[in-house]
């Protein structure tokens, strides 16, 4: 079911080699949420269960951080999985690492190709900073994620909020060291799968970010559903 | 009673007080009126420090080939901290040179980088820990070694940040001076050996009181087949606080309204 498709953007080729369909049926899965456009959501995952994002509308950005249920100090870092797998974006067979640098979630199927591990999350203090002092009181993933935190306390605040993974997001580095925005990758429908390694809290914030194309100006619902293991 | 001087002053000596002047080896070009501290840091060894606004820390390869990992924290206020993702895409940039600017994540400038002889230094922020160090170089204990022991970035700069009380959950990606990683079309990294040669230097301009930690480790992506890190000399002077002319201010509108809100921090 590996396949290669090349994407042609205005800025550069892209080969995407990690395609990969699921084989898992909807009528199966024990958990299908829908998250809105701008919306936060913390969801309890057990280790051998597979998760599906969904991009239900196309090019939405659903910016995610992983913690260890179980320890939760120890959290999805983006320069252990990077350094794990020597290359910046991911795709089926990413293994996503933990600080501590154990195995978190592996990717086992992806219809869009290419995810985001360093462009972060929008807060309205990187706003001001990015667009204007004027843009403060915009809605942002940072407080989607305090709100998601706060309200659950189970032990994560503010220190937690590491470095994410932006699904469905093209941030190309260039070989020249820039860091673009590129044209986005994914489409309605584009969906990434994860098998969980351990159990897991999985921090969402559906980006709500207007001031740039990660989302299309427009951003919209993603859902979320899980299936036990077989 | 002797009244508080005013800055600067000469420090009293006292033949008990071991202040090495390293500075005068690796940074001839600044002034005894204007230097403050300087530290001969050897490889694989850690150290931290509270700077102060205006004050300029230089940071000096003194081998081929060095790296040294810097994370950064307000003193004020802890939960601030440096924010690799924000200060990157702020500056549409995947690496660092004079005219960047090291952000928190509460949009303030930090740091500022006023210059630099290199052009290139690593944000993505690789960092060596315990396990990849032994499966790479074996173990070198205290026991077999003593302070030649192996020591990896990541422990370094826990050990730093724990002196100011800070946790493991609350380690940020650092900057990895003097490294570079380049990124291809696909995404994969590629490490330049010897990117930085003896003499290469950075000025970091600290833009508020910040926590200040470091590692001279080797960067994860070395090739080198030995545990070989590099020393760095550091010098802290007293460069006053970014103009309103600054290089920094006008590099790119962000570093402007970063560097405008570590100003207001400080008149309000």
């Amino acid at each position: 079911m590996n396949s290669t498709t090349t994407t042609t953007t205005a800025a550069l080729t892209v080969n995407l080699t990690g395609l990969r369909e699921s084989a898992l049926l909807l009528e199966d899965a024990v958990l299908n949420h829908t998250a809105a456009s701008g919306e936060p959501y913390l969801l309890a995952i057990r280790k051998g269960q597979t998760l599906r994002i969904v991009d239900l509308e196309g090019n939405q950005a659903v910016d995610v951080i992983f913690y260890n249920r179980n320890a939760p100090s120890e959290h999805y870092s983006n320069t252990q999985t990077i350094l794990r797998q020597e290359a910046i974006y991911l795709s089926t067979g990413s293994v996503l690492v933990s600080d501590e640098g154990n195995p978190m979630l592996t990717i086992v199927a992806d219809t869009c190709g290419r995810h985001d591990t360093v462009g972060g999350a929008c807060a309205a203090e990187s706003n001001m900073v990015r667009y204007a002092l004027q843009k403060k009181f915009m809605h942002s993933c940072r407080d989607n994620f305090l709100t998601a935190l706060l309200t659950a306390d189970v032990g994560l605040g503010k220190g937690d909020i590491v470095p994410n993974i932006n699904f469905f997001m093209n941030v190309p580095v260039t070989p020249t060291g820039e860091l673009s925005f590129g044209d986005g990758l994914s489409a309605p429908g584009k969906y990434v799968e994860l098998y969980a390694e351990m159990d897991l809290w999985m921090l969402v914030s559906n980006c709500p970010q207007l001031n740039n194309p990660c989302n299309g100006y427009d951003p919209t619902a993603s859902q979320f559903l899980l299936w036990d293991p077989v | 009673m002797t009244p508080i001087p005013t800055p600067p002053y000469k420090l009293p000596k006292h033949p008990s007080v071991d202040v090495v002047e390293h500075w005068r080896a690796f940074a001839p070009n600044l002034t005894e009126e204007q230097v403050l501290l300087s530290e001969l840091v050897p490889g694989g060894a850690h150290w931290s420090c509270v700077l102060p606004r205006g004050t300029t820390l230089r940071m000096v390869a003194l081998e081929d080939g060095a790296n040294l990992s810097v994370v950064l924290y307000s003193a004020q206020e802890k939960m601030e901290r440096y924010n690799a993702p924000d200060s990157l895409k702020a500056q549409y940039t995947a690496h660092y040179t004079r005219g960047h600017v090291l952000m928190s994540d509460m949009g303030r400038s930090l740091a500022s980088i006023t210059a630099d002889t290199l052009g290139w230094h690593d944000p993505l922020g690789l960092l060596l820990d315990d396990s990849r160090m032994a499966h790479k170089y074996g173990y070198n204990n205290y026991q077999t070694a003593r302070n030649g022991m192996y020591r990896s970035g990541r422990s370094g700069l826990m050990i730093e940040i724990g002196k100011y009380g800070l946790a493991k959950r609350d380690l940020v990606t650092p900057v990895n001076f003097f490294s570079k990683v380049s990124v291809d079309s696909q995404g994969r990294l590629s490490f330049v050996p010897g990117h930085s040669k003896a003499g290469d230097y950075v000025d970091l301009r600290l833009d508020m009181e910040v926590i200040v930690a470091f590692s001279t480790a080797p960067h994860p992506l070395d090739p080198a087949p030995t545990y070989s890190p590099k020393n760095v000399g550091l010098a802290v002077w007293r460069s006053g606080i970014a103009a309103a002319d600054d290089y920094c201010r006008d590099f790119r509108p962000e570093n402007a309204r970063a560097l405008h809100n570590s100003d207001m921090l400080y008149l309000l």
